[in-house]
């Protein structure tokens, strides 16, 4: 098309609609369109060399397959090629400013990658003995070692899979803390603020309690008075996001700790924001018993393109002694594996094995790098930016909790779009266009159209007053009722607009051979 | 610090133009006695030679499987991986990227999660798969509540070959839930009658083939008592390279497959992070938990995948949702779909082949030495009866620089097992490691 100036872009300049013209492989240049691997692939095709064993008699007894397989393979060269080409079709944090208010996506350092793929930690099996594995005991000590002297917690259960699932670690210790002490027939409330992520009710009902919702203020944080008027000898814990969900530090965080140890519940802290304040304050200090941390958030792990995570949970003295198996403990320069829950008030067991040893390798690698100094540093310089965003917005973009500062994300909402004939979602779909990333869109749901912006450390100034650049031009297009840049937005991506309702109506969820009459190129078996 | 673009100066300025003199002031919501004044007790940065250097340190006080002679598996298996696995899962674009909420700009991972739930559903011969689960033990898990959903029953029975970790997961969440287990007793020689504690009570059957013992069951005549009562049944692997040579249990009758898929494409990384897989039929599929990528068209009709049925979600259905699960296992889930895609049906038949000729070898090797074997039949894994504890033996076997195994006591402490050691052979092993443990072993 044009280029952004509206100038002919030089020399044989194309038609406005040149961007629709088909061309024969339906590829535009680099963007290429990539069948399905059941398209090209072909039943006896294969891409690994393994020799056929010598003659032998099978042990399979009875059980040898019958029913087909049905997964065609490629060799090498076209495995590469396809993988590579579906590679091209993801936004990635090493292409671009990120900016997903809550999932915290900062720069994955390769040295960790490097680290997770030493033969002495990834080419170790959970179940050899403890002799052969002490350096990887080791790693997983000093990690606890560090995460609580970062939370000033006095335990930590390192066997969570990720963040909810460590939700669940840290519910299950409140509820085995809460039936040892007789009153697990009496505690049968959560509390969970309107704002927190859905994973809070959603991990409270999975473990059998009911959920009751806190208000939110105006202001957007919780109010003491709001969680004394629920407390009451039915409730278990109150389950609360600080930083919250808004991008905000809880200014009452201390005093509803207190509210609630007073009525008997326990502080579940959701830990997902804890990016904010490493080096800078302790969770443990303002009265949480239990918190996960998203090691894929806080300590850099990479997303993968949604996990895997990992999301160990720290626990204050009251809680500690119900922390699941297994546990690491230290005598001397040797250590023990505890693998069994047997015996002690130790509640049970979350996982297979010891959890994420190959996200504990990254985010040790990650804390020895920045080491103290850097990781307060860190937490500074991801509150400055998101700061930063919010103040050179702000007169453009509406938020909702006025010139408050912000911890590490920056929210807006929709009042400004109002009349426009632009919303939350072709906003950010319009950003696509311009090389980004959407920010979280429609959450926290306490905010009318929220739109969360969390820019992480990992950004240079350079690349914050493009992204605000970028963002204040798109609101000056709002302003010009120029509602056609939004309304079919993205224009250059891999796909327009996909459609959702049709996905989940008649929902397709795998491939399946389609009629031979239709030209299909897979061979029939 | 290396990883931080701003220059002391962008601090200064920005702090100017958000109209504040201190960083603190960024930080005035948090209590002035809770903030801390200085960095945590904790050692100051390091630069990547330093911390390559302390970690590699950890690292070499480990015994790597590829050093060894080497048959520990019990539920993770030592495989070799294809080198183009690990280098197209650490491209930027797949390793770098979130959950594909946009899917404008995620085709990428949302293509290869359809075809990575096509591969899963095939192989397990199911109808549909999700895209995928923390590991199979979770899975285990969830796929307890999923029947209890179906069923609006509460009582699980769990056969004596799942494996104790796998167990110990359901019970635990089930205890929270006052939900009912029934747990048999570890069953060496897959001699159970399972179909006996199957009442119009039970909501699932959980059964592993191949079992933690190593056996292969029979799973139809299970899932016609499951049926015959209104009960589910759950088929559990751990072994997912067995799918090439093993009848899969969509074709026996499973309504809930879960698998650990960790064998195909993926690291045994000290026991995570691992890939579950979770497949089962079409009309349960709203009950499922888990992402799910799903076919569409876009806005110029050209097909296109989303993530979808998210009303089944946490982020939309807060406390009613299935699961209150929030990431799949994606990178491990890429991983096992680039292996499944070189070694397609021919290359899985071949390789499963290869695992079992290596075991039947080992196993008729020790046999022949006068060890006894309890399987009749097995895959890649099977129990041996050892003179004396399995553990100290084990350990002994380690000092002399073989990986021998994992002794049954380990898994299921006190149960009286003490005696006996599960051996694994895949295709890593060599004639020189089998003969190294035959020895080892018989010493």
């Amino acid at each position: 098309m044009l280029n952004n100036q509206g100038r002919p872009t030089g020399a044989g300049a194309v038609a406005e609609n040149a961007h629709a013209r088909e061309t024969f492989t339906r590829n535009r240049g680099l963007a290429m369109e990539e069948p399905l691997i059941f398209e090209v692939g072909r039943l006896d095709s294969t891409g690994v060399d393994i020799d056929e064993p010598e003659p032998f008699t099978q042990r399979l007894g009875k059980h040898a397959r019958t029913a087909p397989i049905d997964l065609p393979g490629l060799s090498e060269p076209e495995t590469m090629r396809h993988y590579v080409r579906l590679s091209q079709k993801n936004y990635a944090i090493d292409l671009g400013l990120y900016p997903l208010g809550s999932c915290t996506m900062k720069h994955n350092p390769r040295l960790n990658e490097r680290m997770a793929r030493l033969p002495g930690f990834g080419d170790i099996h959970p179940l050899q003995p403890v002799s052969t594995a002490q350096g990887a005991l080791e790693l997983m000590d000093t990690l606890a070692g560090w995460l609580m002297e970062l939370t000033g917690a006095s335990a930590v259960a390192m066997s969570p899979k990720a963040g909810a699932h460590g939700e669940a670690c840290g519910m299950m210790a409140i509820k085995a803390a809460i039936e040892a002490r007789g009153e697990g027939a009496q505690r049968r409330i959560v509390l969970v603020p309107e704002s927190a992520h859905g994973t809070n009710p959603a991990t409270a009902a999975l473990i059998g309690y009911e959920v009751r919702a806190i208000p939110a203020r105006e202001d957007g944080t919780v109010s003491v008075d709001a969680v004394r008027a629920a407390l009451g000898p039915e409730v278990a814990a109150l389950m609360l996001t600080n930083p919250n969900t808004c991008g905000l530090f809880e200014p009452e965080v201390v005093a509803i700790a207190d509210a609630v140890h007073a009525a008997g519940a326990f502080f579940y802290c959701d830990g997902a924001n804890f990016n904010a304040i490493v080096g800078k304050v302790r969770p443990m200090d303002l009265g949480v018993d239990a918190m996960h941390i998203n090691l894929h958030k806080t300590f850099s792990t990479p997303h993968g393109g949604g996990g895997p995570g990992a999301g160990p949970v720290v626990l204050s003295p009251a809680l500690a002694p119900f922390a699941p198996a297994p546990f690491v403990r230290r005598d001397g320069s040797a250590f023990t594996l505890v693998e069994s829950a047997a015996g002690g008030q130790a509640f049970g067991r979350m996982t297979a094995f010891h959890g994420q040893m190959g996200m504990f390798v990254r985010a040790m690698s990650y804390m020895l790098s920045h080491g103290a100094d850097g990781m307060r540093q860190a937490s500074e310089d991801a509150v400055l930016n998101a700061n930063y965003v919010r103040v050179c917005l702000s007169d453009v973009m509406s938020a909702p909790f006025g010139e408050r500062p912000c911890m590490h994300e920056a929210l807006f909402d929709d009042t400004w779009l109002k009349g426009s004939g632009v919303t939350t979602l072709d906003f950010a779909k319009a950003m696509i266009d311009e090389g980004y990333h959407p920010m979280t869109m429609y959450f926290p749901l306490v905010v009318h159209g929220a739109m969360l912006i969390e820019p992480t450390e990992s950004e240079s100034r350079a690349s914050l007053d493009l992204f605000i650049m970028t963002l204040r031009d798109l609101a000056f297009s709002v302003q010009r009722g120029d509602v056609e840049r939004f309304s079919g937005a993205p224009y250059h991506a891999p796909r327009r607009r996909l459609d959702e309702t049709r996905a989940a109506r008649q929902p397709v969820l795998r491939w399946t051979k389609p009629p031979p009459a239709d030209g299909s190129r897979i061979a029939a078996e | 610090m290396r990883y931080l673009p701003l220059t002391p100066d962008d601090r200064e300025d920005m702090l100017r133009r958000i109209g504040v003199d201190h960083i603190d002031a960024l930080f005035a919501d948090v209590p002035a006695d809770k903030l801390l004044q200085a960095p945590p007790d904790l050692p100051r940065r390091k630069s990547e030679l330093e911390v390559e250097r302390a970690l590699s340190r950890m690292a070499a006080r480990n015994v790597a499987a590829c050093s060894v002679p080497f048959f520990v598996g019990a539920g993770a298996y030592k495989h070799h991986v294809p080198a183009s696995v690990d280098h197209l899962i650490q491209r930027s674009e797949f390793l770098t990227s979130y959950t594909p909420y946009q899917p404008e700009i995620s085709q990428g991972t949302l293509q290869m999660l359809f075809e990575f739930q096509t591969q899963v559903a095939n192989l397990t011969g199911m109808e549909v798969a999700n895209a995928s689960m923390y590991d199979g033990s979770t899975g285990c898990g969830e796929a307890t509540l999923m029947a209890h959903r179906i069923t609006r029953r509460r009582r699980a029975v769990l056969s004596g070959g799942l494996h104790p970790h796998y167990a110990e997961v359901v019970r635990t969440q089930s205890a929270m839930t006052g939900d009912e287990v029934v747990s048999l007793p570890p069953d060496v020689r897959a001699q159970e009658d399972i179909a006996a504690h199957i009442d119009d009570d039970v909501s699932c059957v959980i059964v592993q083939s191949p079992d933690v013992f190593g056996n292969l069951r029979d799973l139809a005549p299970i899932a016609k008592a499951c049926h015959a009562k209104g009960a589910l049944l759950i088929a559990v692997f751990t072994e997912a390279v067995s799918l090439g040579l093993v009848e899969p249990p969509g074709a026996m009758g499973a309504d809930i497959v879960v698998g650990e898929g960790q064998s195909i494409g993926n690291a045994l990384n000290f026991g995570g992070p691992h890939v579950g897989l979770f497949a089962t039929r079409q009309k349960f599929v709203r009950q499922m938990p888990g992402r799910l990528a799903g076919q569409t068209v876009d806005a110029e009709g050209r097909r296109g995948f989303v993530l979808t049925l998210s009303t089944r979600e946490q982020h939309i259905r807060r406390e009613k949702a299935t699961s209150n699960i929030c990431t799949n296992s994606g990178l491990c889930a890429l991983a096992f779909s680039i292996h499944m895609t070189l070694l397609g049906q021919t290359g899985l038949r071949k390789l499963a082949r290869v695992n079992h000729a290596n075991a039947v070898k080992l196993a008729d090797m020790l046999a022949d030495a006068g060890v006894e074997v309890l399987n009749e039949t097995f895959f890649n894994e099977f129990t041996v009866r050892v003179k004396g504890d399995a553990a100290s033996l084990v350990e002994r076997m380690a000092q002399a620089g073989v990986l021998g195994g994992v002794p049954v006591s380990r898994l299921l402490p006190g149960a009286g097992l003490d005696d006996l050691l599960l051996v694994a052979s895949t295709e890593v092993n060599t004639n020189e490691d089998r003969a190294a443990l035959v020895a080892a072993l018989t010493q």
